[in-house]
């Protein structure tokens, strides 16, 4: 799904009236909501997100320095539970992209030439569909495929679905013995 | 050696672990936890059977979703779920809470500093964006998500990318009425909101030098809107000076010995530099929907037909129509509803008692509804006690109690759609301070003048003592 405007920040991903909630889980109906619906409630069809052909989209196409403003990891959640898998742009907001590789959504840095023809393929053509081989580090469509850049860390991550605490916890006699000559020292 | 930048000082000294190709796992020297991202980290610890590994080095506040008018009535019953689990959560895992009983209850980057808990070489996170501020004291302190304050919850370390080194050098002597505020805004719109993205910045130079302690936050405070990781000021005699007289500092001459030697060396390199001037600068208004979207009081708005570049002349594009306002119309012309006085960035005693200075004796236009909001319960019991409240109510102004208030209008403090505010927040995103709601962001003292005139103006035509600020 194309989402043609830059900086897009994390309060249009999903308004502060939705960061009340105190589970996990849930924020995907209220993901872009202030542009999705109008004041009346109903939705908004000239958003994108409404349009039927984009429908069950699972890959994001997003402008420059998506995720951008809070930190809140609601946006993230909000993405993931609504469907989407995948975001490409050209640039992320750090602590977006941080928390994106938390929630199981990868976030991929393409330049802007490529992500220019993604949005033209993919306005142009609704049908136009992406592919994103996570092991190869590609994106495919019919015709090509382009390789992306990720850190082995965080794609070990994600294949394998590792929680970061359960990761740290095999260092805690290290964690232990920093302590120990930290807190002498200072 | 003889080559370090502050950052790389205070990084390596945090290091518990680093593998080649891995994140480095750092420790953190305090965390401080609201009540808007931490009910999901508290739960995660409990489902998974886990304990918080030092309850001493985490410290609570209530601020996001506090009423600033009648504040033990919480109307919201999911902002008073919010704030009661919080409460539950503190007391089960044993951790300090500033709540709405305390008398010093406040922003949570308000009361960091204020309560002695931010100190220089530390490292310091929030679940919060504006973390960035507590670098005001020469410490590494960044904004996480909710998944890493379980993370540092459960294991007192997060694991962290070393980011870039951006050095910030502003030269030159601030003009009067050019405050932190104007020269935080100059640099963002320099730079672009994504301009520092995997940056560190480290604010020098003169302009930055001299600013007193609550200036500084400010500008730190704004890092994260050019999209810095974190932005840092190495500490120095005015660090120590303001440190002096806070609680827990018993040591504090001890370790002001080792707080010097957090300087970048001279040998240093940073990844990148900019240099402004501030005699250049002049007081900033932001006109469009991104902080990056700034310009000088005596500006035009920009025009989209001169802008080459496709996605800008689009984003001014849809900027000034969500903004209601022209191409080329004068900033003095644009016309106010509201004035909000507080938030993080702009809600400490200087900031207070510089807008009181332009609202003595004078009154708030007819069209203008203005709120100050003190940043911390201290902050108004200090401001109390200098009279202040007095000046701004005289002025036709409401005085209210401490909290994130109209910031991110998660209280019942927001603007109505089409409603256009001067605000000295941080952020003028779409529905920022509620949905359909305009901001404008200026410093504390081009705020009190745009109360008073009920449209922006140049507050450098008041004849006051401008002395520090
Ligand atoms: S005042 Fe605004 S920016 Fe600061 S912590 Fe509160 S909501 Fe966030």
């Amino acid at each position: 799904m194309p989402l043609d405007s830059a900086n897009v920040d994390t309060d249009q991903i999903i308004p502060k009236q939705f960061l009340k909630r105190i589970e996990r889980t849930g924020f995907g109906e209220f993901l872009f909501f202030d542009w999705r619906f109008n004041d009346d409630g109903s939705p908004n069809d000239s958003f994108i997100l409404n349009k039927n052909e984009y429908k069950g989209s699972k890959i994001l196409l997003a402008q420059d320095n998506f995720g951008c403003g809070s930190s809140r990891e609601h946006a993230p959640w909000a993405l993931r539970d609504y469907g989407f898998k995948v975001i490409i742009s050209t640039s992320f907001a750090d602590i977006f992209y941080n928390n994106s590789f938390k929630n199981g959504i990868l976030p991929i840095i393409v330049d802007s030439k490529l992500l220019n023809n993604f949005f033209k393929f993919s306005i142009s053509d609704s049908s136009y569909e992406l592919y994103i081989d996570l092991d190869n580090q590609k994106i495919k469509d019919l015709n090509n495929e382009y390789y992306f850049e990720l850190d082995p860390f965080r794609k070990k991550c994600l294949l394998e679905g590792l929680d970061d605490i359960a990761l740290t916890m095999i260092h805690s006699d290290k964690i232990d013995t920093f302590e120990k000559q930290y807190f002498r020292s200072t | 050696m003889g080559k370090k930048t502050i950052f790389d000082k205070i990084w390596d000294k945090h290091l518990v672990h680093e593998e080649e190709g891995k994140p480095t796992l750092l420790y953190i020297d305090l965390h401080l936890i609201h009540e808007v991202t931490s009910p999901q980290a508290f739960e995660g610890l409990r489902e998974s059977k886990r304990i918080v590994r030092k309850p001493n080095l985490t410290f609570a506040t209530m601020d996001h979703n506090v009423p600033t008018l009648n504040r033990h009535n919480i109307d919201d019953p999911i902002s008073a779920q919010q704030i009661d689990t919080l409460v539950k959560n503190c007391e089960q895992f044993g951790i300090k809470l500033f709540d709405l009983n305390s008398p010093y209850q406040g922003i949570v980057h308000v009361i960091g500093p204020e309560q002695g808990l931010t100190k220089p070489g530390m490292t310091i996170v929030c679940g919060d964006s504006h973390t960035s501020t507590h670098g005001a004291f020469g410490s590494l302190a960044f904004g996480i998500g909710t998944s890493e304050v379980e993370h540092v919850l459960a294991t007192q370390c997060l694991w962290q990318v070393k980011p870039k080194t951006f050095e910030v050098k502003v030269d030159g002597k601030r003009p009067k009425g050019v405050t932190a505020k104007d020269i935080i805004l100059s640099i963002i719109g320099d730079i672009g909101t994504a301009g520092a993205t995997g940056h560190v910045i480290e604010y020098r130079g003169e302009a930055i030098s001299s600013l007193s302690m609550e200036q500084r936050m400010t500008i730190c405070n704004m890092s994260i809107e050019g999209g810095a990781r974190a932005g840092m000021i190495s500490p120095d005699e005015i660090t120590f000076e303001y440190l002096r007289n806070k609680p827990n500092m018993e040591n504090i001459d001890n370790e002001i010995i080792e707080w010097k030697k957090l300087k970048s060396d001279n040998e240093a390199v940073f990844d990148r530099s900019l240099k402004l001037d501030a005699s250049k600068m002049s007081p900033q208004v932001s006109w469009g929907t991104s902080p990056g979207m700034v310009s000088g009081i005596n500006n035009k708005i920009p025009n989209p037909k001169n802008i080459e570049d496709p996605v800008k002349r689009k984003s001014v594009e849809d900027a000034l129509i969500y903004m209601g306002i022209k191409a080329d119309m004068s900033i003095t012309d644009i016309k106010l509803d509201t004035v909000f006085i507080g938030s993080c960035t702009n809600s400490r005693i200087e900031d207070l008692v510089a807008a009181s200075k332009i609202f003595k004796g004078n009154k708030v236009a007819d069209n203008i509804n203005a709120i100050v909001v003190p940043g911390s319960q201290l902050v108004k019991y200090q401001a109390e006690k200098l009279g202040l409240d007095k000046i701004f109510k005289d002025a036709g102004c409401e005085w209210r109690e401490s909290g994130c208030s109209m910031c991110l209008a998660m209280n019942p403090d927001k603007l109505s759609p089409g409603e256009r505010c001067a605000s000295t927040s941080n952020r003028n995103f779409e529905g920022r301070q509620g949905k359909g709601g305009r901001t404008h962001l200026v410093s504390p003292i081009m705020a009190a003048a745009a109360a008073i005139n009920g449209r922006f103006i140049d507050v450098r035509e008041y004849d006051i003592d401008w002395e520090d600020y």
